[in-house]
């Protein structure tokens, strides 16, 4: 029996703002137990809520990001249940009306592009922690401790349709959306502080069935290897139990990343009712278009939507949209890999054929971009914030490649000398100064190869009689000669003329 | 439409209260007779009403008034005890339960 | 009673008393507190603190003495146990608070203690403000001064009780569902609920959030103004709080502008200063039910208005009687999930043995809140779980808007005001009623529709009935107004309190 893996997503991200959704107490990490929690985030008697306006800023950001509906009108509805960690015994969330609705993101598994529609995105408040350590309560008691400082930290929580087919599909939009919400600046990413939670509903079905089958919840995974793991548990998992003739159970389950498997979780009961109402403490949010086309007009200042950048790059700079993906995954790349187009298209020289190398120029600097600066910069442990090589500089070096002045094999040593700051990073100090310079004289390049092909009788023999894998000794030998700096288009078009000659 | 035993275990389960079978019988009895009286409402056409959530809005447009992000709250060890002065079971700064398992 | 307070027993009066040195509000309080001792039977303070209260007075007489006082410094009043007080517990009436001690204060509390107000401490309610006797309470019912065997009213019942005792000069209450109206009728003061969003409810307990609302007694309307006035204003951390009422700041100023307006007009009409006002009379609140005194004072008190050249209106409220199963409806839900934040973790009462968190919390829970709290929040549970949402919760909030709807056809095509009785009854025995859990319910169908509408207002003395015992007790006639005319509603009993005396009266001299 085949089947079909049926997964969405749910995502907890914490928003990035200097204070709690409902209180003005700060939402910065790390601080001391209980000592960001104000009375209305401990519930003290008489306590009551008063909305952030940022909260709802970074939940617009991300709605106009996925090119979902702002709701002119959402509804605050409490979402009752008992948990010590959450003072009001009732969480603030977002139920029937929320703030952010449908939506879509677009990304790569390998080389296939998949689009997975969100069904919505609302906002709520955050618990508090439990600490297990066995601490003694009043009466000599094991106890558990509480600590209110992540209390009412604005989440907003992404749903996505139960669209992803494979874990692989999970983790790609799990990552894709992790970029995006730092991309808006929203929130930080940082999956070890809890600020992107996922939740993974997982079912199995028959392939060809229409119906869905029974899903599990597995909550709070943090890391996207966690993901992918707990994604291929929970299936085989399902499998079994069905082909065994049992039936999934819908629940929710935890991931043990030390037995790498998921269990139930015991404290979650049956069919909790959480009996949501509108809260009476506040009054719908109202979201005007000004202020939709306010935060809008904002992003387009920072550089852009990330979906737009994307198809632009497609577009209007011929990228592979694959590339595209890539280069979009943050904020810092997609600026800087603009920038260095930017510096290649400068020179007034060739204003006429602006468009006509564009896309040329904009492969070069993408595969730089994606290649050995990336490469460079994983090594050294930097992001691209740090990285010593400025885009116009960057852009310098390409140019030295588009004319031919070094080759990209040679480029690469430049860059390594400009990374370290030699000739203060200027390639053509660097190529003057170490005697890079491309050989493209056609002239001394044959010379050269009629010497290696004197040099090399017997693989020129077997080749002219089939065997055409000495070819890239001889090319080897000629850039040897040439201590690299041949131009390598022609030292392979010359050598092949010559050879074929016989 | 009375109230079974059984819904009033499950009211007060998800209100958290424990009630002896002598109480969970009394407010059997309480609630149906309770019952009786909201049922009134049943019989009310209501097609086409929006529910009233918020009074003033029968007035006018109320809408949610939103507070700049600005950090108003000073932390420290001394607003922390103001605040933790009534626990009932404290230690190390946090508020003790008796142990949860997940 | 307090000889000041007997002896000045106007705001103007006991003002002018102590701008002219003629008492130190040191000596006032002191005054109150030997009463509230000599008292005790009342029930009606819970919490005194001689100490706290003695520095309020020091402080204020300071002031004096610098040169700086309002119209509030020195008096003496206190706060319903609902209101948040640093100092002072803070109990709500129930076993769940019992030793609760707030780090802040509530709104109200802030706002006349900063405008020179004396507190004397915290007063009985019923708990969590759930009930129309005082008789659901911790510390035991709080008596009628009237006759002590009869209830005070509910659930602002100690509220009430002082102020009618003059233990105090003026309390605050709350009114969800006419808690503060119908003790102020049964026991012969004025009081006044102004209109939702008006009064801040930051640091007042909640119990149904949606209809909650501070409300504050004293003898006469004139007093209530100043007292009004000050307590009320737009609050940034009530977000229900309204920053406008009509074009209006909400903000101090208002409501004694508002007042002294609508003074001005009346006055200037002379012999009939209320010419030109028209009193819509509910036909519905006339039915069935209400006892014969009881009507007999109202009908008096409305021909009192047109003699004052008012005009009544026969008016229809058709859902009246469909205000209670709303009311029980909505009231409890929202109970139930502002109480489920007392569970023994923070704060509050914590069972002495438990076997594991869930038993902790359904014990304390269960020993903490008293029978009335813990039927409400069950039915409250009910009507909001699945399956029953709609057809209770929503279908009631459906009603809800037909009520406001009614009042707005009411107001805006045939009357200014309307006018009615507060309570089907005089003041009952305490005790009564004890094994129906809905009998005192019924009693409330003149005042609940208000709140369902967030709609201002008030109770005024307005004649007596006979209690069992046949003493003497209090009848109140209710006073309604459209949004945000509580300046004006004031105004307007202040006229009816020039023409009669009913709020003279004190327990022992009726």
């Amino acid at each position: 029996m085949a089947y079909e893996i049926v997964i969405g997503l749910e995502t907890h991200t914490q928003l990035s703002t200097q204070t709690k959704i409902f209180s003005g107490s700060s939402t910065r990490y790390g601080a001391q137990p209980n000592t960001q929690a104000n009375e209305v985030d401990m519930a003290l008697p008489g306590t009551l809520p008063v909305m952030n306006r940022v909260a709802v800023e970074h939940a617009i950001r991300l709605g106009l990001a996925v090119g979902a509906t702002i709701a002119p009108r959402s509804i605050f509805a409490r979402k009752n249940y008992f948990y010590p960690d959450l003072p009001k015994n009732y969480q603030i969330s977002q139920y029937e009306i929320p703030v952010v609705l449908g939506g879509s993101i677009t990304f790569f598994v390998g080389d296939k592009e998949t689009t997975i529609n969100l069904t919505r995105a609302h906002l709520e408040e955050d618990a508090g922690k439990s600490l297990h350590d066995n601490y003694i309560g009043p009466h000599g008691e094991l106890s558990t401790g509480i600590d209110l400082n992540r209390t009412g930290t604005p989440l907003l929580e992404i749903v996505s349709e139960p669209e992803m087919r494979s874990a692989a599909e999970a983790v790609a939009y799990a990552k894709t959306l992790h970029s995006l919400v730092m991309w808006l600046g929203i929130c930080d990413g940082n999956m070890q502080e809890g600020s992107f939670r996922v939740d993974v509903n997982v079912s199995v079905r028959p392939m060809g069935q229409k119906e869905f089958g029974t899903r599990c919840e597995v909550k709070n995974v943090n890391s996207f290897r966690f993901i992918e793991r707990a994604i291929n548990y929970e299936v085989r998992r399902q499998i079994e139990l069905i082909e065994d003739g049992g039936k999934v159970v819908q629940e929710t389950r935890l991931y043990d990343a030390d037995l790498d498997e998921t269990r139930s979780m015991r404290s979650k009961e049956d069919a909790n009712d959480y009996r949501y109402f509108p809260d009476p403490d506040l009054p719908p949010l109202v979201i005007g278009q000004d202020w939709i086309d306010h935060v809008q007009a904002e992003m387009r200042k920072e550089g852009g939507l990330p979906e737009e950048l994307r198809k632009n790059l497609v577009e209007v700079y011929g990228i592979a949209p694959i590339d595209a993906a890539q280069l979009i995954s943050s904020r810092a790349m997609a600026t800087y890999f603009l920038a260095v187009v930017e510096a290649l298209e400068s020179d007034p020289a060739d204003l006429a054929n602006v468009a006509a190398l564009r896309p040329g120029r904009a492969k070069l600097a993408a595969n730089w971009l994606m290649g050995e600066v990336s490469a460079t910069l994983n090594r050294e442990e930097k992001d691209l914030a740090q990285c010593p090589v400025a885009a116009p500089l960057l852009a310098a070096l390409l140019k030295r490649i588009l004319d031919n002045t070094i080759s990209n094999k040679i480029a690469r040593d430049v860059f390594a000398a400009m990374w370290a700051g030699e000739e203060k990073g200027q390639p053509d100090a660097i190529i003057a100064a170490k005697g890079l310079t491309q050989i493209n004289d056609s002239g001394a390049i044959e010379a050269m190869i009629d010497a290696v092909l004197a040099a090399n009788a017997t693989i020129v023999a077997e080749y002219r009689a089939g065997k055409q894998k000495g070819f890239n000794s001889l090319v080897g030998q000629i850039m040897k000669a040439a201590k690299g700096k041949a131009n390598p288009q022609q030292v392979n078009d010359l050598l092949k003329a010559k050879l074929d000659q016989a | 439409m009375a109230i079974t035993e059984q819904e009033v275990t499950q009211i007060a389960r998800l209100a958290r209260l424990t009630l002896s079978p002598g109480q969970s019988l009394q407010a059997q009895g309480d609630l149906n007779k309770i019952l009786g009286l909201i049922q009134e409402l049943q019989a009310v056409d209501t097609r086409g009403i929006e529910p009233l959530a918020h009074p003033l809005s029968a007035l006018r447009d109320v809408h949610l008034r939103l507070r700049e992000d600005i950090v108003t709250e000073i932390s420290s060890p001394e607003r922390r005890e103001a605040l933790m002065v009534n626990a009932p079971g404290k230690a190390e700064g946090l508020f003790l339960v008796p142990k949860v398992i997940e | 009673m307090s000889t000041a307070l007997h002896a000045f027993p106007t705001l103007a009066s006991l003002q002018a008393a102590l701008a002219q040195g003629k008492l130190s509000a040191t000596e006032l309080a002191q005054d109150c507190l030997r009463q509230i001792q000599a008292q005790q039977g009342l029930n009606a303070f819970v919490h005194v603190d001689a100490d706290l209260s003695l520095a309020q007075a020091r402080a204020s007489d300071a002031s004096r003495a610098a040169g700086i006082s309002g119209p509030l410094s020195g008096i003496p009043i206190a706060h319903k146990d609902v209101f948040v007080t640093q100092g002072w517990r803070s109990t709500a009436g129930s076993k769940m608070l019992k030793n609760y001690v707030s780090p802040f204060d509530a709104t109200v509390v802030n706002r006349l203690l900063t405008a020179g107000c004396v507190s004397l401490g915290k007063l009985n309610c019923d708990e969590f403000a759930m009930g129309s006797g005082n008789e659901h309470s911790v510390f035991g019912p709080a008596h009628n001064p009237w006759d002590l065997t009869c209830v005070p009213g509910g659930s602002s019942g100690g509220s009430a009780a002082a102020v009618a005792a003059r233990l105090i000069f003026a309390s605050t209450g709350t009114d969800t569902g006419g808690s503060v109206r119908q003790p102020a009728a049964l026991c012969g003061v004025s009081g006044i609920k102004p209109t939702y969003g008006v009064v801040s409810r930051y640091g007042m307990i909640a119990y149904g959030s949606s209809l909650d609302q501070a409300g504050v007694m004293a003898p006469a309307a004139a007093d209530l103004v100043a007292l009004l006035d000050t307590i009320s204003g737009f609050d940034v951390r009530d977000a229900t709080s309204a920053e406008h009422c009509l074009g209006v700041p909400n903000a101090p100023g208002r409501i004694q502008s508002d007042y002294n307006k609508a003074s001005a007009h009346f006055d200037s009409q002379a012999l009939l200063p209320l010419n030109g006002l028209r009193i819509g009379v509910p036909s519905e609140y006339f039915g069935e039910g209400l006892s014969s005194d009881v009507g007999a004072a109202i009908e008096t008190a409305l021909s009192q208005f047109e003699q004052l050249g008012a005009q009544r209106v026969p008016i229809s409220l058709p859902r009246t009687r469909l205000s209670i199963p709303a009311y029980y409806v909505i009231a409890p839900a929202e109970a139930s999930s502002n109480l489920s934040r007392y569970d023994g973790v923070r704060y509050g009462h914590r069972s002495e043995s438990y076997t594991d968190l869930a038993d902790m919390t359904g014990r304390s829970r269960s020993e903490g809140f008293g029978a009335e709290v813990q039927r409400r929040i069950m039915v409250g549970t009910y009507v909001l779980s699945h399956g029953y949402y709609d057809a209770y919760y929503l279908q009631a909030q459906r009603l809800r808007r037909m009520i406001a709807e009614d009042f707005q056809a009411a107001f805006t095509q045939q009357c200014d005001v309307i006018m009615g009785p507060v309570t089907p009854t005089v003041a009952k025995a305490i005790g009564d009623n004890q094994d129906d859990p809905t009998a005192d319910w019924l009693a409330d169908i003149y005042t609940l529709s208000l709140n369902l509408a967030g709609l201002p207002g008030m109770s005024v003395p307005c004649g007596f009935g006979t209690s069992a015992a046949g003493k003497a007790l209090p009848i109140g006639l209710q006073i309604i107004g459209d949004y945000f005319d509580e300046g004006r509603l004031l105004a307007i009993a202040h006229q009816y309190q020039l023409a009669t005396d009913w709020h003279l009266r004190c327990a022992g001299q009726a």
